[in-house]
């Protein structure tokens, strides 16, 4: 079952960016933040949604898998590491390895960097810098027990289809639990403003 | 060693414990200090306030302490037709106090003019409202706390005669209903929504009342998009269903109310089907909205800006007191009202008298009793102390006519802040003598005589009173820079030179606190029993707190008595009327303005700092798909006042007749070139949440000029980044689009 680990929950996420400033401070590659945030229906909605690496469990992680140099190591506990920087020769297979979308190339340095759950925080007991700051929950650091003591009935997801492929990740995505919803009037038609028919 | 001070020990590096210097939530952090003594970073903190929760402003504030856009020496000049050139303290000060002087003598006292602001920690404040009347003599001072939530503060005054939010934030917690009115709480008060989340896992409803989708209403149960500047007109008509429904607490309204009864009857104009109307809302939604708050065993509303910055705010808030009041949802835990300060210190900035019409304490500046409290503690005679001033954009209308000819600046950013840019900058132009105090050279400051480099949040110690009203402490972590000074410093200093020096006898933060204390004992806002040492053991006090072995008060009117003499609550009947500028067949459409996530107010600060401005680097115009715009296409937004060219940010998550532009940006870029300065008559707040306009298509788009910078400074490249961009590199809050499919 799941230690402790990253869960993300898109229904929370306000778009703010603490988690992507956050990253930029933790200390593992400073200056560089390693989450990008999507906007899942821009221009109809403003909800969004961060993305961390997923530290696939099953198969081995795709982006190790595929390294040539064997610069992406896994620890026991199941962190899919930043490139070895005496191993990465930077050919970005990696990169395109991955379904999520999270290995980035610095290439300048010929180095892929990526995020390594913070492992200079959370060997000292703390949570990941983006999950520790996040203001809304939407990234929480923790246990499924924890996460669920603190919002009753939500359930989680670890396992991703890709096509034919099925990975198992470390990190899990959070699914809302049922709850009585009031409806909600849609937008309203335009036809008129302040006053003015606008229907010509 | 608790979990949150990892390593410090380590590396050499400490982890001074403080607060944000931004926005009204005030989240507990720590600044990272190096060997040197140096600022070099942020660590969150887990205070009770934010619980290790921090939005982008607060990560990134730490990079401002050693800026290289940082004053270090006095500017001047002695016309603005000259650069500036650094100068000892000594001659910027005498010239200063020449100015004063050759200005009083010619003009009178009130000829010189004194604004403060609300991100000044509270001592500070103190100091602002006591220099402009003990040392200045003179009636005009005000500060910018005016631009931010003093409608809410007047309208709470008006029906419970305190001023300050009812309830804590760790209440919305235990709420069954949570309303939200004008606030773009993740955006605004990010580390806020933690509290509104957890309402929802808890099965609240969510009820939002915003003329825009924003990121809390877009998973509310309701959301209203009501067409700006018809809140009240909205609230009457929810209280219209709840008496209609039979839902009011006859009960708490007989106990503890007085002025239901004309109330009711106003509301009673007010039906769904004529609010509907005034508000281009479906009418069920305000019966659903009436329904689920009623009906809640314990519900709670929170309002901010959005229904504040109007020339009805403090109709607005009242009419949301109402509301509350008829339906018996106050002072218990999960049912009350709370108001959501912008600034940091929003909340402790006028408590102490740098408001004109406020002396410390709250007391009143026309009340005979107040002004004798006061005279006694400053040790002035009575006829001494001048009477009430005028509000901030009063006092620039009075610098266009010359009745005001000098004027310092303290923490306070006009040229960008204030509705109707061409008027402030005429006021400004005419005075004859201009300083300012800053850590940056703000737009205000660049057009000044005099600018005085002072310290930032991280180079003092003083308190700040959160949204909550919670009195936090923020320490001292590096040393000022070289050739800086603190405000306290400077304001003694200057009433030294005035001949005032015995009564500005202050060596630190501290000294200006217990005055502080004792002039607020016995108060409303009553901080004797707040002191350093209990506010670091306790990581803060709710005020009052009359004694020092008092905890505070985190909740009011537990008891059902409010501060009136009476112990009532004093509903006032509100009548919803138009908004100042009127639509017409050239300006059809409501201009709205507010904030970002990335930006704190006029943006001197945040502006400057590479990762915020790389996040929202320029405003744009956001509107409704209806309007023919394609994302990114240059859009003019036209008002009375003026027009600018913004991109377009093409979304359905706004009005069809609403603009919004954020307002963090200086001309050619700023929304408030576009704002009206029409004020509410009560509280004297600016419009800045609707006026008429109208959109057109447009050649080019306004760039947004660079941050000034003093002489000799080169301009920080990173704050240049993408400035030019027609759109930002990431989308604010998801609202660019692509179109769909
Ligand atoms: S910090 Fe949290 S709420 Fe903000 S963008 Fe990141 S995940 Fe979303
Ligand atoms: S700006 Fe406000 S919400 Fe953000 S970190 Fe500072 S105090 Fe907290």
């Amino acid at each position: 079952m799941m230690g402790r680990t990253i869960f993300i929950d898109p229904g929370r996420c306000i778009g703010c960016q603490a988690c992507v400033s956050a990253c930029r401070e933790c200390d593992s590659h400073r200056g560089k933040s390693m989450i990008h945030l999507d906007y899942t229906d821009e221009g109809h909605s403003v909800a969004s949604l961060p993305t961390v690496c997923m530290h696939c469990e099953d198969p081995v992680a795709p982006c190790a898998e595929v390294c040539p140099a064997d610069a992406i190591l896994v620890t026991a506990d199941g962190v899919v590491q930043q490139a070895d920087t005496t191993r990465c020769i930077g050919c970005a297979n990696c990169v395109n390895a991955c379904p999520f979308g999270v290995p980035k190339i610095d290439l300048g340095a010929k180095l892929q960097m990526k995020c390594n759950l913070c492992y200079d925080r959370t060997a000292y007991g703390l949570a990941p810098m983006c999950a520790t700051v996040c203001p809304t929950g939407a990234l929480f650091y923790g246990t499924v027990e924890e996460l669920q003591a603190e919002r009753p009935g939500v359930q989680v997801a670890d396992t991703f289809t890709f096509g034919r492929s099925e990975v198992r990740t470390g990190v899990a995505m959070v699914v809302p639990a049922d709850r009585v919803r009031w409806p909600v009037p849609g937008g309203l038609p335009v036809v008129e403003i302040n006053g003015k028919d606008v229907r010509r | 060693m608790p979990a949150d001070r990892w390593r410090a020990d380590q590396d050499g590096e400490t982890l001074v414990p403080t607060h944000c210097c931004f926005c009204g939530v005030q989240c507990g952090m720590y600044l990272r200090v190096d060997r040197g003594g140096k600022v070099f970073g942020v660590e969150p903190r887990n205070h009770d306030i934010n619980r290790m929760r921090l939005c982008p402003k607060g990560i990134n504030a730490y990079q401002q302490v050693n800026h290289p856009d940082r004053l270090t020496a006095p500017l001047m000049r002695r016309s603005r037709d000259e650069d500036f050139r650094e100068v000892s303290w000594d001659e910027a000060l005498d010239f200063t106090v020449s100015e004063i002087r050759r200005i009083q003598q010619s003009h009178g006292n009130d000829a010189f003019g004194l604004l403060g602001g609300a991100s000044l920690f509270s001592e500070k404040t103190y100091l602002v409202g006591k220099f402009a009347r003990v040392a200045l003599k003179s009636r005009h001072v005000d500060y910018n706390g005016r631009l931010c939530m003093v409608s809410a503060a007047g309208a709470n005054k008006l029906a419970f005669g305190i001023d300050r939010a009812g309830n804590p934030f760790s209440d919305i917690l235990l709420t069954d209903c949570l309303l939200i009115a004008g606030s773009n709480v993740g955006e605004c008060f990010p580390v806020m929504t933690q509290y509104v989340w957890g309402a929802r896992d808890r099965g609240a409803i969510l009820i939002v009342v915003d003329p825009r989708e924003t990121a809390i209403a877009r998973t509310a149960d309701i959301h209203v998009a009501l067409r700006p500047g018809t809140d009240s007109a909205f609230f009457n008509s929810v209280l219209h269903v709840v008496v209609e429904e039979g839902l009011t607490d006859e009960a708490y309204l007989a106990a503890h109310a007085t002025g239901w009864e004309e109330v009711k009857a106003k509301a009673a104009e007010y039906p769904p089907a004529r609010a509907a109307e005034i508000c281009g809302v479906p009418a069920e939604q305000i019966v659903q909205v009436a329904r689920a708050f009623a009906r809640a065993p314990k519900a709670m509303a929170w309002h901010a800006r959005g229904i504040e910055h109007h020339s009805q705010g403090v109709e607005n808030c009242l009419s949301v007191i109402n509301l509350c009041t008829a339906t018996g949802h106050l002072g218990r835990p999960g049912a009350g009202y709370g108001t959501l300060t912008g600034q940091g210190n929003g909340q402790g900035g006028r408590e102490h008298g740098q408001k004109a019409d406020l002396l410390p304490g709250g007391r009143s500046i026309m009340n005979e009793e107040h002004r004798r409290q006061i005279c006694g503690i400053w040790g002035i005679e009575e006829s001494e102390l001048p009477p009430a001033g005028t509000s901030m954009m009063e006092m620039v209308w009075q610098m266009q006519r010359r009745e005001i000819r000098g004027l310092i600046g303290i923490c306070n950013n006009p040229f960008v802040s204030l509705p109707n840019y061409a008027v402030v900058k005429e006021g400004y132009d005419a005075t004859e003598f201009h300083a300012q105090l800053d850590f940056f050279l703000s737009e205000t400051a660049a057009n000044a005589h005099v600018v005085l480099p002072v310290t930032t949040w991280a180079e003092d110690e003083g308190v700040m009173a959160n949204a909550e009203a919670r009195v936090v402490k923020h320490n001292k972590a590096q040393d000022p820079p070289p050739g800086v000074r603190t405000d306290t410093w400077v304001m003694c200093e200057l009433a030294r030179r005035l001949g005032a020096g015995d009564k500005f006898a202050f060596p630190d933060s501290r000294a200006v606190f217990d005055e502080l204390r004792i002039a607020s004992a016995g108060t409303v806002n009553d901080y004797y029993g707040i002191t350093y040492e209990r506010l670091e053991e306790t990581g803060g006090i709710v005020w009052p707190c009359p004694s020092t072995d008092h905890p505070g008060t985190p909740r009011l009117f537990e008891d059902g008595r409010t501060y009136h003499p009476d112990g009532k609550i004093h509903l006032q009947v509100v009548e919803w009327h138009s908004p100042m500028d009127p639509y017409d067949d050239e300006h059809p459409m409501s201009l709205t303005t507010g904030r970002t996530v990335a930006h704190f107010l006029s943006g001197n600060q945040t502006r400057r700092l590479g990762a915020l401005v790389e996040q929202t680097p320029r405003p744009w115009a956001e509107i409704h798909p209806s309007h023919g715009f394609r994302n990114g296409e240059p859009v003019r937004v036209v008002t009375r006042r003026g027009s600018e060219v913004f991109p377009a940010l093409v979304t359905e998550a706004i009005r069809p007749d609403t603009v919004f532009v954020p307002y963090h940006w200086p001309v050619p870029t700023a929304a408030n070139a576009l704002t009206i300065d029409a004020l509410d008559p009560r509280s004297k707040i600016p419009e800045y949440k609707v006026c008429a306009c109208r959109i057109e298509h447009a050649e080019k788009i306004d760039e947004v000029p660079a941050p000034p910078v003093a002489p000799g400074h080169v301009a920080y490249p990173e704050t240049q980044v993408s400035r030019t961009d027609p759109l930002p590199p990431t989308s604010p809050q998801g609202r660019g689009t692509s179109e769909r499919g």
